[in-house]
Formats: C-alpha cells, sequence, structure tokens
C-alpha cells in the first residue's frame, strides 16, 4: 500500500517537473531574445508560454511539498536507516534550490512594472537554473539509493553512514541519470512549445486572412523552429544519456538489466526483443520473443554485439548470486525473490523509449515543413503536433516506472563494489506504527485530490494555450514608462 | 559548541523564519472572508484580491521555510524525522492537504472570471489556512508536553492522545497569533478603508491574544519547562503588551515587528522546553534524545557549512523581494479580473 502510495504521488509529481525544468530555460531565452533585439514578438511568446508555466508550476509545487514529508510518514524505518545520507541532499536542495526558485518566481511574476528589465530577466534565469539545481539534488539522492557509494555501515546502530558528501554528488550513476533527466525535460517542453505553436500556425495559415498569415509567419514559426531544435538536441542527449546508463546498469544492477529484456538465460551475443508474449508475471516459463534485434541488448549492456565480452546474466543467474550473497529468506523467514516484476519493467523500458524516439523523429518532420521560412496549413502537421506533446510525459513516466521497480526488492541496492551491508528490502523501509488503514485513508485522499486538480489543470492548460498569444503587448518596465505615476494599476495581481 | 546542539538551534531557526512568514500567510488567508466589508459584491471581490496579493509575491518562498525545516531535520536528525512524521501522521496528513488546496487556489483563483470559482478558490484558501494555524499548534504544543515513545523510539501513543486539553489550547493559541500577526501585516502592506479595519480588529485580537497565549505560555512553563525559558515569556509578554499599545495607535511597522518577537519567543520556549530531547517522553518515560536522534558528526559538519554559506544569501534576497513590493496595496492598485470565462473554457476546441 505504502508503495502503490508512493507510486502514485511520484509519478503525479513527475507529470509537472519536466514541463518546469524544461520550459524555465525556454521561456528564458524568449525573454533574453525580447531584451536584446526588442522584437516584440518575443515578448508575447515569453507572455504566452509564461502563462502555461505559471499554472503548471502551481501544480509542481504543490505535489512536491507532500514528497518532501512522506519519507518520514509511511518510510520511517527507511529514513532511520539512510537518513544520515539521505536527508544532506534533500535539504540541500531546499536551501539552495527551492528557494531560489519560489522567491525569484514570485519576482518575476508581479515585477514586470516593478524591477529594471535586465534585472526582470536575471530573475526568470535564476529559477531556471534553481529548477535545474533541484534536479540535480533529488538525482543525488536517488541515485544513491540505486548505487550507495560514500557510505559505510555501522553496525552499533544499524544504518548507514555518510562518509563523503563529495562520493554521494560524484557518483556515476548520478552523472548518468542528471543528464538523462534533464535532457527527457527539455524534449518534453521542445513537444509542448512546438506542438502548441505548430497548431496555432496551422490554424492561422488556413485562416487565408493576410495579417492572420504574417503573424503565423512572425510569432509562431519562429516558436515551431525553437521547439523543434530543443527538441532535437535533448532526443539526442536523451539517446546518448540513456545508452551510457544501461552500461553502468549492467554493472551495478544486473537484475534491472535482465529484467529489461525478459532474458531468464544468461547469453552471449542477446537480442533486443522488440515485442514478447507470454505470461511475464514474474516467471520466466512461457516468455515467447517474437521479434528481435541480435545482439542489440549485449550491445547496451556491454557494447558489443557477440562473444564472451558480451555476456548477458538472465534473471536466474542474478536470483542464484543474490540468493548466495544475501540469503535466501528475509527476517520473517519468508524466501525473498530478487526479481523484479518483468512485465513492468519490460514493457516501460519499450514504451520510455518508443516514445521518445517517436517525439524526437517528428522534430526532423517538423523543420522540414519550415525549412527557409516556410509556414505551413496542412492539418496534419497540426494534428500530429498536438498529438506529440503528451508522448515526452508518457516516456519519462515509463522511464522512472522502469528505473524504480526495476530496483526491486531493494529500497537500497546493493552496490557490487561497494559494501555489503548498505542496503535495504523494501519491505523493511515502511513505517512500522502506521496502519494498514491510515495509509489507504492517504492513499484515497490523494489520489482524489489529484484526479480532481489534474482535471483542472488539463482544463486551463488547454484553454490557455487555445487562447493564444496576446494581441498587444507593452513594455512595462519601469524604464520604459516616462509618467511613473503610482496610481497605475499592479501589471499582474492574482 | 556540539554540533547537535547546533543543529536543534538551527531547526528552531527554520521554524521560526517559518512561523513569523507564513503566520501572516495563513492570517490574511484565515481573514479572507472576515475583513472585506460592503453590500457590494464586486468590491468585495476587490477588496480580497487586495488581502491576497499583500503576500502575493511571497507566500511561495514562506513556505519553503517549512520545505527546508522538514528537509533540515531529515539531514540532522533523521530518527527525529521518522518518529515524528510517523508518529503525527494524520495531523500532518490534514496539514499537506490543505497547504496543495491552498497553493493551488491562490494560482488559479484569477484564471477564471466566474463568481463560483472565485468562492470555491477562496473556500479552498481558507481551509488551507485555518488548518495549519490551528494543527501545528497541536503538534507543537504535544512536543512540549512529551509523546509516548517505545524503546524503539517509535511513538505508540495513537491519535486521540494528541488532542488533550494542553494541545488543543495550543492549536487555539497559534491560531489567534497568526490572526493577529495577519491582521497587522494586513495594515501594514494596504491603505484606505481596509487598513483602517485591519488596525482595529489588530487591536482586539492582541487583547485575546493576552489572555489565550498567555495563559497558555504559563501553563507550559510551569508544568513542562525549564526555568530559563521564564526569559522568553516574559519577552512574548512584553512584546504582546507592546502590539497591545501600538495597535491603538495604528503603529503597524512597530507592531508588526513585535508581533514576530512574540512568535519567536514562542518558538524559543516550544524548544527550549523541549531541550535537552527532540520528543520528550510522555510523564518522564521513553525520551529521544538530541544526541540519540542526531546524524553522525560528518553529516552535520557537511550540513553545517552548508547551511551557514546559505541561510544569510536566503535572507538577504527574500528580505530584498519585501522591499521591492514594500509598496502599500489600495482597491485602486488591483487591475480588473483578467480570467477566462467558464464558457470560454467549455467551448475550446483544437
Amino acid at each position: 500500500m505504502a508503495r502503490w502510495q508512493f507510486a502514485v504521488t511520484t509519478v503525479y509529481h513527475f507529470i509537472f517537473v519536466p514541463l518546469t525544468i524544461g520550459l524555465a530555460p525556454l521561456v528564458a531565452i524568449m525573454q533574453t531574445a525580447w531584451v536584446r533585439t526588442g522584437n516584440e514578438r518575443w515578448l508575447r511568446l515569453t507572455k504566452f508560454f509564461g502563462k502555461l508555466f505559471l499554472i503548471n508550476f502551481a501544480m509542481g509545487v504543490v505535489t512536491g511539498i507532500v514528497q518532501e514529508f512522506q519519507f518520514g510518514m509511511n518510510w520511517s524505518e527507511y529514513s532511520r536507516f539512510v537518513g544520515d545520507v539521505f536527508g544532506a541532499p534533500l535539504a540541500i536542495e531546499a536551501l539552495a534550490a527551492f528557494f531560489v526558485e519560489s522567491t525569484f518566481l514570485g519576482l518575476w511574476i508581479f515585477g514586470w512594472d516593478r524591477l529594471n528589465k535586465k534585472v526582470h530577466l536575471a530573475c526568470i534565469w535564476a529559477v531556471a537554473v534553481a529548477v535545474n539545481l533541484s534536479a540535480f539534488f533529488i538525482l543525488a539522492a536517488n541515485s544513491w539509493m540505486q548505487h550507495p557509494v560514500g557510505a559505510r555501515f555501522n553496525p552499533e546502530t544499524g544504518r548507514a553512514e555518510m562518509e563523503s558528501l563529495w562520493a554521494i554528488l560524484a557518483n556515476n550513476t548520478l552523472w548518468a541519470a542528471f543528464p538523462h533527466a534533464v535532457a527527457a525535460a527539455f524534449l518534453t517542453a521542445g513537444t509542448f512549445v512546438a506542438g502548441i505553436a505548430a497548431w496555432w500556425m496551422v490554424r492561422l495559415v488556413r485562416s487565408g486572412d493576410e495579417t492572420k498569415v504574417a503573424l503565423a509567419r512572425d510569432v509562431y514559426r519562429p516558436a515551431v523552429v525553437l521547439g523543434t531544435v530543443t527538441m532535437l538536441v535533448a532526443g539526442v542527449g536523451v539517446g546518448l544519456s540513456g545508452d551510457f546508463q544501461g552500461k553502468l546498469m549492467f554493472e551495478q544492477q544486473p537484475g534491472k538489466m535482465a529484467s529489461a529484456e525478459a532474458l531468464c538465460e544468461g547469453t552471449e551475443g542477446a537480442s533486443f526483443s522488440i515485442l514478447t508474449i507470454g505470461d511475464l508475471s514474474n516467471s520466466c516459463e512461457g516468455v515467447r520473443h517474437i521479434l528481435e534485434v541480435p545482439g542489440l541488448a549485449s550491445y547496451l549492456g556491454t557494447g558489443s554485439f557477440s562473444g564472451e565480452e558480451s555476456y548477458l546474466p538472465g534473471v536466474y543467474d542474478v536470483q542464484a548470486e543474490y540468493t548466495e550473497r544475501y540469503g535466501e529468506t528475509n527476517a520473517a523467514d519468508d524466501p525473498v525473490s530478487y526479481t523484479p516484476n518483468l512485465a513492468l519493467t519490460y514493457w516501460s523500458f519499450r514504451l520510455m523509449i518508443g516514445f521518445a524516439a517517436g517525439s524526437a523523429a517528428l522534430a526532423l518532420l517538423a523543420l522540414w515543413f519550415t525549412r527557409g521560412g516556410r509556414v505551413t496549413g496542412n492539418p496534419w502537421f497540426a494534428r500530429v503536433g498536438i498529438w506529440a506533446i503528451p508522448t515526452p510525459f508518457l516516456a519519462s513516466s515509463f522511464g522512472w516506472i522502469f528505473t524504480e521497480t526495476g530496483r526491486q526488492p531493494w529500497v537500497v541496492a546493493p552496490n557490487p563494489t561497494g559494501i555489503d551491508q548498505v542496503r535495504l528490502l523494501t519491505e523493511r523501509g515502511v513505517s512500522t506504527v502506521v496502519s494498514p488503514g491510515m495509509v489507504l485513508a492517504s492513499m484515497i485522499v490523494f489520489t482524489v485530490l489529484y484526479g480532481v486538480l489534474a482535471v483542472v489543470w488539463v482544463r486551463l492548460m488547454h484553454r490557455y494555450a487555445v487562447e493564444g498569444a496576446p494581441d498587444t503587448v507593452r513594455d512595462e518596465s519601469p524604464e520604459a514608462q516616462a509618467d511613473d505615476d503610482a496610481d497605475r494599476p499592479l501589471s499582474f495581481a492574482y | 559548541m556540539d554540533l547537535a546542539i547546533f543543529w536543534f538551534a538551527l531547526i528552531a531557526v527554520l521554524w521560526t523564519g517559518y512561523l513569523v512568514l507564513e503566520g501572516f500567510d495563513f492570517g490574511v488567508g484565515m481573514l479572507l472572508s472576515i475583513l472585506p466589508r460592503g453590500r457590494d459584491p464586486e468590491h468585495r471581490d476587490k477588496e480580497r484580491r487586495v488581502l491576497i496579493n499583500t503576500i502575493g509575491p511571497v507566500w511561495d518562498g514562506n513556505e519553503v521555510w517549512l520545505i527546508t525545516a522538514g528537509g533540515a531535520t531529515f539531514a540532522a536528525f533523521p530518527e527525529w524525522y521518522a518518529t515524528l512524521f510517523s508518529g503525527f501522521y494524520v495531523p500532518l496528513l490534514l496539514i499537506l492537504v490543505a497547504l496543495i488546496v491552498r497553493g493551488v487556489a491562490f494560482e488559479y483563483r484569477g484564471k477564471i472570471s466566474d463568481e463560483s470559482w472565485r468562492r470555491r478558490c477562496d473556500v479552498a484558501i481558507q481551509v488551507g489556512s485555518w488548518v495549519p494555524a490551528v494543527l501545528w499548534g497541536v503538534a507543537f504544543a504535544n512536543l512540549v508536553r512529551g509523546v509516548e515513545l517505545d524503546a524503539g523510539h517509535q511513538y505508540v501513543g495513537g491519535l486521540w492522545a494528541l488532542l488533550s486539553p494542553f494541545a488543543l489550547l495550543g492549536g487555539l493559541v497559534t491560531t489567534v497569533l497568526f490572526l493577529l500577526h495577519g491582521a497587522i501585516f494586513v495594515a501594514l502592506k494596504t491603505s484606505g478603508d481596509i487598513r483602517e479595519r485591519a488596525v482595529r480588529l489588530a487591536h482586539v485580537l492582541s487583547w485575546v491574544a493576552v489572555v489565550v497565549a498567555g495563559g497558555w505560555a504559563v501553563w507550559a512553563q510551569v508544568a513542562y519547562s525549564a526555568p530559563w525559558t521564564w526569559a522568553a515569556v516574559v519577552v512574548a509578554a512584553g512584546a504582546l503588551a507592546g502590539v497591545v499599545v501600538t495597535t491603538r495607535r495604528s503603529a503597524e511597522g512597530r507592531a508588526f515587528g513585535l508581533s514576530a518577537v512574540v512568535l519567536i519567543a514562542a518558538v524559543v520556549l516550544i524548544f527550549g522546553s523541549m531541550y535537552p530531547d527532540v520528543m520528550p517522553g510522555l510523564d518522564g518515560g521513553e525520551s529521544l534524545t538530541i544526541g540519540e536522534a542526531a546524524s553522525t558528526p560528518y553529516t552535520l559538519g557537511v550540513m553545517t557549512v552548508v547551511a551557514v554559506i546559505l541561510t544569510p544569501l536566503v535572507v538577504a534576497y527574500q528580505a530584498w523581494t519585501y522591499w521591492v513590493f514594500r509598496r502599500r496595496l489600495s482597491v485602486r492598485d488591483i487591475p480588473a479580473p483578467a480570467g477566462l470565462t467558464w464558457k470560454k473554457i467549455k467551448d475550446a476546441a483544437f
């Protein structure tokens, strides 16, 4: 139950997070373009996407508050075990990033007519840097759970203790996960900007009205190009960092790699299956791979397609090895399965790759349609643009589902080259004083509340996207307002 | 000095920042239906927006003090974090839900121009302000009074044990203090009609606070505290007396400073009563001490470096924010509603 609750609240939080992380820098770039060139098109785009950014940011904030306390509420045993190590990145995240983003976002929202133009621009850049910084620190915490480094085990207290903060921040798992997550966030935001702008461009071009076509060319086409270029760069980044991460995973968490491939027996030159039928519910019996790329799985894991060095261990090998190393039974004398849920890891891995690759491929298409200053009125271009928007969100969600469920049954996975005692089974991490009824109640409360908020969020995002960029924009900065009378209403008020 | 004790004090400082800053946020939220007056609904809505916008640019940054206090407790006192939040499960759940609906309501209230939408958001803001204002007081009063822990430092008292008369009175104290703090803040940040009403209300509330908070502080001091925290009680009493005087004279700046001093003294009293435990046991039972709850010296050392560098910066740029938005607000400053209508939202079609 606690697992479900954590999964629901985290996946929900992570719907909003990538858009925030990616969109903040894009809005900052748009505003920079306006401040530097004075071209009003960029101010209109800044205001347009800025509004959508804020609608999204609010949801990211409120869903994030829950996460900060959920460790203690539902996972108190885990918190006791890892607190000495895990708490530090969390506290640093709050001090170094949350304060900056919340304070400077307030300045940005309300400061259009209060702050010097350059200072106001600096505020959104501070937000953009801080949201990425917070991603770094929270991923540092998560990467430590996947691959604990810089810690020792104190047998007297039975806890993990921090030995070196630098080792935790230099964790190679972190340096693979951070670029991957940030690139995915940029892919999300790039697709979001390009998709909405594409829909607007097509709509205006199809109206046939001269001024509207000019508007499409002048305002929305640059946004499409900005979005698609971001998508392409991010798509390449996602691929490269993902490949690097796969190779690390092979060394550090062979169980996850094996279950990602639904690979039962260890093999050389293992194939990457694209389609598998059969019952994957945690047993290898009945797994049938029907569409395969030979050697690719081995390449993803080891860097070679065939031969001895391409050997990938299967879930049987991992189970045998872990049983020998960490015991057959848990504290309650029940046998432990060291195999994650095969169906979940297998499919989430494929869906992640599929959705991300699809969205990056669309970017190429979009660039072709808008080459050399062209605008298009092709209705399919708009449709594809809109349908592309959710795909990176799905890819991100599936990526996280894969990463997190592939780590099971561990909440702190043992590091094969680290200290064996720094490990914790998920079942040992839950709070012992919290009754299942209470967790169920809070689970229902959060699910219902989040459901209602999601409906509001979708409607607002949708409607404000359809509303489009403002027709008139005004430079409200104090230096542009010669008649600085104090009676003017605020440029923005809740 | 022992680093664990330093961190105990630092967490008290973070809570002080939270209670002083969110204290008036909660107060403003609770006053949303109380302060605005008049028969004209449009005017009333403008007055509500004046209230909301006094904290508009800063409420989010203020709330981060809570997140940081939580994160710092996790880093410096994992045992405390684990015991406290798994033990106070239901109150914390209610607080989290309240903070969620409140935050969303602030941001989304003006996005849709519709009377019933605004009314719902106002309800969310008020519920989201009343609930934490009461429950933080209940939670802290329980930490002063002591809770039932077992030998493994797990909280075993159950939910109803948290609702003793002393704890409930504590909830009333925070509510009154936040209402007072909020009313003074509104008086300080607005001009015209609404400012006068806020000052008058603050003066009435300051007398209520003298009775309620004074009674609780003396009870806490006599029953649960060390002799030296009498100093905090005396300072709080003096500052509260100052609030009574300054609100009668409409000296909002000084009144605000003094009501902040009341909250600071309250935190000193609370943490002083807990010391040397982070969770005292009920009736001398098992306690969780600072030493038992603390992280290793290495972690505390690293965190000290981080905190010593970053906390002054945070204070500096947050202070600058208050300076940027120092201007008083009145109904004339509030622009026309800029949100979309429900009809438009329903008609939206891609």
